[in-house]
């Protein structure tokens, strides 16, 4: 189900989704995955403005991300 | 004597139960060769001292970030007999990687399950014995706020002490094993690495694809195996991370009992503080009432200090019978030290507001906001926190700039600083425009703080296009819970940050006061006891100096309060006082009979005063910020930048048919 697969990015506040991949550099995708956003990871978006960082609720924390970083979490809508 | 690290998670509480455990016999240095800030402490147990060192907020423990080699070089370097890992019981899943790390790391860990209260309250059950068991170290539940928990945690770590090591391993799933095995294989031959780490530590960090580790593989004669295997390896280091998060839920589903998690007055908060429309102008009214609080409520305190020095060289002037003596502890001394020192209020009022908003959870959701505008600007979201302390004090913000754990970002983001402009230069702008611009001072004054932003985007740019090449580094950050501050850890926050100006900086300016003293006074017989200063050093300094300001159209006077101005720059105004013979109140009329400036002239040295070198004070922090190098640079740019400016002002002005 490819169609399904989308950036963070792409998801409304609200809206829950599940980390299904990270495409980026060896630094980035280690840095996201120490700070828990791993594949089956579930996430929230809370708070998406129309530029400028995303607030994501993941595994009972509160994290601000760059769009930037957020275009390369690839997640499943849920 | 044993020594005790203390680690975990920013926003676990950890301060605090540092603070508990230590009381306040605490000792603040830097790490060896780097900024971070490194704490230590004491406190007894039965009789035996025992040694707390703070190691540096992390979430992991990767060669990426020097916070984290840090902490990871100290435990493996300096050997702590337990290291206290402080885990937010609210959230174990993502705490327990960190434990994780720490356990193959082989320290001798003992678990704070902190904010015991928090947990409780939203009816998370955590069966802390099972815990204990499948981790196979010492759990002490803990609530550093009030200090529950913190004897046993106490009891805990002295019998961890007694005990060495602990001996618990975590196991990945068989591929993962098995390639450690093989790794573990080749290195067992290197004796002298397996010395000083741990062996399967050692095993994985390659496996992870380490940069430090694989630094010290360089020359092995085994180098060329360990390529192999990591080659059929392929993308491990990945799965590795993903088994450690599997391991760790499945422990948390054999411990935790929790209902929904319940953010929602946090994220209730957020809906209005990172609205859209409305978060932008909440922040700038939040900060507004900062500075207000700062400046105002610092004020009488700043007036006392300086009518008691004021008061304290009258009384030497009159009772001293020596004029040298007299000269040195009114005019040296008395002076510069009150100089000095009434910066201390605000510098503490703004700490204090600041600390406010940092322990309340507000700081990062700040940096949320302004990250859309910093990263055209090639800055990182967190530059804008001391770019706008900076409107205060340059000193603060320099300090604050701590929080931008990317060297690139956090070097710009101080060097540029200096340009943003602190309250020391008001006093500058509102004698030269008042004398000039009339009615008009207080748009010329506006301009001086919107031409020093615009400078400080283009140097920033610049510098990003070629000092610092490359895109500010991606945006992650962890947005705490908002939480109501107790005044004692705002105060306490406030004083671990402020009392580094009151020692240092303090000596620092006091030796240049002292310089300056004798500079303006001597020869003591031609200046008459500094009476006339055109005489003394000072002046001939001034006037050897003049060609440099003449093209400007300042005379040498303008050129030595310049001088002056290194000190700190309201001195500028000083400076005109004693040149003129006039005090600081009747400096205005003084220097508007004397007729030293044209609206042309002043405009462009009121630009001047905004971007010349920073006061000594920031350029000592700054030293103690960043490489000298750095320091010296932002040293010239601003000097340079200052000429290039003034001229500029000049020359247009001309052309546009000002004089």
């Amino acid at each position: 189900m490819i169609a399904d697969c989308i950036p963070l990015t792409f998801l409304m506040p609200g809206e829950r989704g599940e980390i299904v991949e990270i495409r980026g550099g060896r630094g980035l995708v280690r840095r996201l995955y120490e700070m828990g956003f791993v594949p089956s990871a579930k996430v929230e978006i809370l708070v998406s403005n129309a530029a400028g960082p995303l607030l994501v609720s993941i595994n009972g924390m509160r994290m601000a991300i760059g769009r930037g970083v957020a275009m390369k979490i690839i997640v499943r809508r849920r | 004597m044993a020594t005790v690290a203390l680690i975990g998670n920013p926003n676990v509480g950890k301060t605090e139960l540092f603070n508990k455990l230590t009381g306040l016999k605490q000792h603040v240095g830097n790490w060896p060769g780097v900024t971070v800030e490194k704490k230590e402490g004491r406190y007894v147990y039965k009789g035996e001292k025992i040694d707390v060192i703070d190691l540096p907020g992390t979430y992991s423990l990767t060669a990426y970030s020097m916070d984290e080699l840090i902490a990871r070089n100290f435990i493996i370097e300096g050997k702590p007999d337990v290291v206290v890992d402080i885990i937010d019981a609210t959230n174990l899943e993502r705490n327990l990687y960190l434990t994780f790390l720490l356990l193959e790391l082989g320290a001798n860990v003992v678990i704070a399950l902190n904010m015991w209260d928090v947990a409780r309250g939203r009816d998370i059950k955590i069966d802390v014995k099972k815990l204990e068991k499948l981790l196979d170290v010492p759990v002490v539940p803990t609530v550093a706020t009030t200090g529950e928990g913190i004897d046993k945690l106490k009891e805990e770590i002295s019998k961890a002490i007694e005990k060495r090591r602990s001996r618990a391993t975590l196991r990945y799933g068989k591929e993962i094993e098995d390639f450690i095995e093989k790794v573990e294989e080749i290195l067992k031959e290197d004796e002298e690495l397996i010395k000083k780490y741990p062996l399967r530590w050692l095993a994985i960090k390659i496996l992870e694809r380490d940069e430090e580790i694989l630094k010290k593989l360089e020359g092995k004669p085994y180098k060329n195996k360990i390529d192999e295997i990591l080659k059929n390896a392929g993308e491990i280091e990945e799965k590795i991370v993903e088994e450690r998060y599997e391991i760790i839920s499945e422990i948390i589903k054999e411990v935790v009992k929790e209902k929904k998690e319940k953010w929602t007055f946090s994220d209730m908060l957020d809906r209005v503080f990172l609205h859209r429309i409305l978060g932008i102008p909440i922040f700038l009214a939040l900060l507004y009432a900062m500075f207000q609080f700062t400046f105002s409520f610092s004020a009488p305190f700043s007036d006392m200090i300086d009518m008691f020095f004021a008061w304290l060289g009258e009384i030497a002037r009159e009772n001293i019978s020596n004029p040298m003596l007299a000269s040195f502890l009114a005019d040296g001394i008395c002076a510069g030290l009150g100089a000095v020192l009434v910066f201390v209020p605000p510098i503490f009022a703004l700490f204090f507001a600041l600390a406010l908003l940092e322990d309340s959870g507000y700081l990062a959701r700040a940096a949320f906001l302004m990250d859309k505008i910093m990263y055209k600007l090639g800055l990182h979201g967190k530059s804008s926190i001391p770019m706008l302390i900076g409107f205060g004090c340059n000193i603060p913000a320099i300090m604050a700039a701590r929080t931008i754990e990317n060297e690139k970002d956090r070097i710009i983001t101080i060097m540029i600083n200096p340009l943003m402009s602190c309250s020391a230069r008001l006093p500058v702008y509102v004698l030269i425009a008042s004398i000039i611009f009339g009615g008009y001072a207080a748009v010329a004054i506006f301009s001086m703080y919107l031409l020093g932003i615009a400078l400080a985007i283009i140097i920033a740019l610049l510098f990003r296009k070629t000092l610092f090449k490359g895109k500010p580094s991606p945006f992650i950050l962890e947005l705490p819970r908002y939480m109501l501050p107790t005044l004692k850890s705002t105060l306490l926050h406030m004083w671990e940050r402020g009392k580094w100006f009151l020692i240092k900086a303090g000596t620092f300016i006091f030796a240049v006061v002292i310089l300056i003293w004798f500079l303006s006074t001597f020869p003591w017989g031609a200046t008459n006891g500094g009476q006339l200063i055109e005489n003394s050093y000072i002046a001939s300094f001034g006037h050897a100096i003049e060609p440099i300001f003449k093209p400007l159209g300042w005379n040498w006077q303008a050129g030595v309060a310049l001088f002056f101005g290194f000190l700190a720059k309201e001195a500028v105004v000083g400076t005109f006082g004693s040149l003129l013979g006039a005090s600081e109140e009747g400096v205005k009329t003084a220097l508007t009979n004397a007729g030293w400036f044209t609206p042309l002239t002043g405009f462009a040295y009121m630009a001047f005063v905004l971007i010349y070198f920073p006061c000594v004070a920031t350029i000592a922090v700054m030293l103690r910020e960043m490489k000298a190098k750095y320091t010296l640079l932002t040293i010239t740019y601003t000097i340079t930048l200052a000429f290039i400016v003034a001229g500029l002002i000049e020359g247009i002005g001309h052309l546009l048919g000002f004089s």
